[in-house]
């Protein structure tokens, strides 16, 4: 009864935003994660839902990164990493031995905590990886960074020096600069390894509106210290402790009446 | 004694020894410099770069030397820059802890650290005596040999200063490894990479012992790899010793060009490091 009228108020409240019932983008299961013998994710389940913004939370260590990394395999840079599971990406475990990376890294997109701007001009390290996956013209690729800008958000500030190096820019421009970067080569999927953990408040607040504007298209994972910031800017919220996955669900839940008591302790600052 | 009399005494006669260090240090480099240019600006005129090493007691200048050496400068650099630029990616971005990489490392260190002389006496063995004579090539193969471990070494460690989070970041896009360490790290680390050749540039340009085996002298004019070309280390070697005035000034001069080339390069090698730190 309880549960009808849940659902209930969910379809009311999809109305009211115009949203659509979400379908399942990336689905994990049994996933185990190890550093050498240390292991760092035990048995995470959960589906990640398209055009929406999950969020992973939990106190230092509890494996949030480490689960987003996974989703773009970017833990086989170091061969003393590794894991087991699945983890399905529109029926693929992208997990197997057989997967393309690069092309995975196209499809799932990231942006880490600290700004990465390459050593190249601002339209150069936004063209770089769409160099990598297409053939453009001069003019697609000028129209492709010019759209990643505006996605981002940076473009009315660089357009008019999009020659002048990436690294010129300020923390909050470059921290856009590489959402720009990690979007124009028009991922599926963007991970957001805490984006604003290293800003002020006035760039988290533009980089917070900006995730808000790109799950239209995008699927966004983040990870994030900030429980305001989760609450805030996502769908659903995964809270996690000592690797495992303690409670996950639509994040007005979670943070309103959480099933589980750990979880509670955790968001009212109790504990963590 | 009050603790803080205490630190402020010690703090006193720490500061008061290293500045006495220094100025120690400072006194002899001052001298040396001061020598060099008092003994050779006095040899320094336009002949020295447009007529040839003089029998004694005639006129002349080293324009041999001076081409001999920056021939034989400029194509060990040629040689050794990509061979130590490779091999330092290899062993940064590649090898790290293959036992190749540290085996490569290791020998590395050795070669960096090897007298000069050495490496003169082995390219004698390994070239010169089989060839029958001396010859420029030689000596450039000697450079070269001096200059790779260098370039192997500054090479290596630039990479390794380049956080893993660029890396990751190149990687995130889809980038394959060889555009992340062609287009992003050896980039970021450029400065610094050009710095190591500069500073191998400065190291081999004054060097003597490998030079004494393998390209020897040359009185005359001679551009023919395949023959002993002129230099200036081994022609000041030659000049300063001899008892002839007009020799040792000219000798003089030769030192003077060469700290001054080095003194130049530094400086540049300086000015080209310092400039990511501000962007």
């Amino acid at each position: 009864m309880s549960n009808m009228l849940a659902m209930n108020l969910r379809a009311g409240k999809s109305q009211l935003t115009g949203e659509t019932a979400p379908t399942v983008q990336l689905s994990i299961s049994g996933l185990n994660f190890y550093y050498g013998k240390f292991h760092a994710l035990k048995n995470v389940s959960l589906d990640i839902y398209r055009e929406r913004v999950t969020a992973f939370i939990g106190p230092s260590g509890c494996g949030k990164s480490t689960l987003l990394r996974a989703f773009n395999r970017m833990y086989a840079l170091y061969p003393e990493q590794r894991a087991e599971g699945e983890v399905l990406l529109d029926g693929k475990n992208l997990l197997a031995n057989d997967i393309d990376l690069n092309d995975l890294r196209a499809r799932v997109g990231m942006v880490f905590q600290k700004a990465t701007p390459f050593p190249m001009s601002v339209y150069e390290n936004v063209a770089f990886g769409v160099h990598l996956h297409e053939d453009l013209t001069r003019a697609q690729t000028d129209d492709r960074v010019e759209w990643a800008l505006r996605k981002a958000a940076l473009w009315d500030e660089v357009k008019d020096k999009l020659q002048q190096s990436g690294m010129s820019l300020s923390g909050g421009q470059q921290q856009r600069l590489c959402i720009a970067r990690g979007i124009a080569v028009q991922p599926e999927i963007l991970l957001l390894d805490e984006p604003t953990s290293a800003l002020d408040p006035i760039s988290t607040g533009r980089i917070e509106e900006l995730i808000h504007d790109l799950k239209q298209e995008f699927t966004i994972v983040m990870v994030t210290h900030n429980m305001q910031q989760a609450a805030r800017v996502s769908d659903y919220t995964a809270y996690m402790y000592l690797g495992e996955l303690i409670e996950f669900g639509r994040t007005d839940d979670l943070f309103i009446k959480p099933k589980i008591k750990a979880t509670e302790d955790y968001i009212t600052g109790r504990f963590g | 004694m009050e603790l803080r009399t205490r630190r402020r005494l010690t703090n006193r006669i720490a500061l008061g020894l290293s500045l006495a260090a220094m100025s120690f240090g400072l006194f002899w480099l001052c001298w040396i410099l001061y020598t060099v240019f008092h003994l050779g600006l006095s040899g320094l005129s336009l002949d020295l770069f447009t007529k040839m090493t003089p029998p004694p007691g005639s006129t002349g200048g080293l324009a041999n030397a001076i081409v001999g050496s920056l021939i034989l400068v400029g194509f060990a650099t040629l040689i050794g820059t990509p061979i130590g630029i490779l091999a330092g990616v290899y062993l940064a971005e590649y090898g790290q802890r293959t036992a190749l990489g540290v085996a490569t490392r290791f020998i590395n260190d050795i070669l960096l650290s090897a007298p000069s002389i050495v490496i003169g006496l082995f390219v004698y063995a390994a070239y010169v005596a089989p060839m029958g004579k001396f010859s420029a090539m030689a000596g450039i193969f000697a450079l070269a040999l001096i200059v790779i471990p260098v370039v192997v070494r500054t090479t290596e460690n630039m990479l390794l200063l380049i956080p893993s989070s660029l890396r990751e970041a190149a990687f995130a896009l889809g980038a394959p490894k060889w555009i992340v360490v062609m287009r992003v790290t050896i980039r970021s680390a450029k400065a610094g990479v050009v710095t190591g050749v500069l500073l191998a540039i400065a190291r081999i340009s004054g060097e003597t012992a490998p030079l004494l085996f393998t390209a020897l002298s040359n009185q005359f004019w001679s551009l023919d790899l395949r023959e002993p070309m002129a230099n200036l280390p081994m022609t000041i070697f030659k000049f300063a010793m001899s008892p002839f005035g007009d020799w040792q000034t000219l000798a003089w001069a030769g030192v003077f060009l060469i700290t001054m080339s080095v003194l130049a390069l530094n400086v540049i090698a300086r000015v080209f490091f310092r400039e990511p730190t501000k962007s």
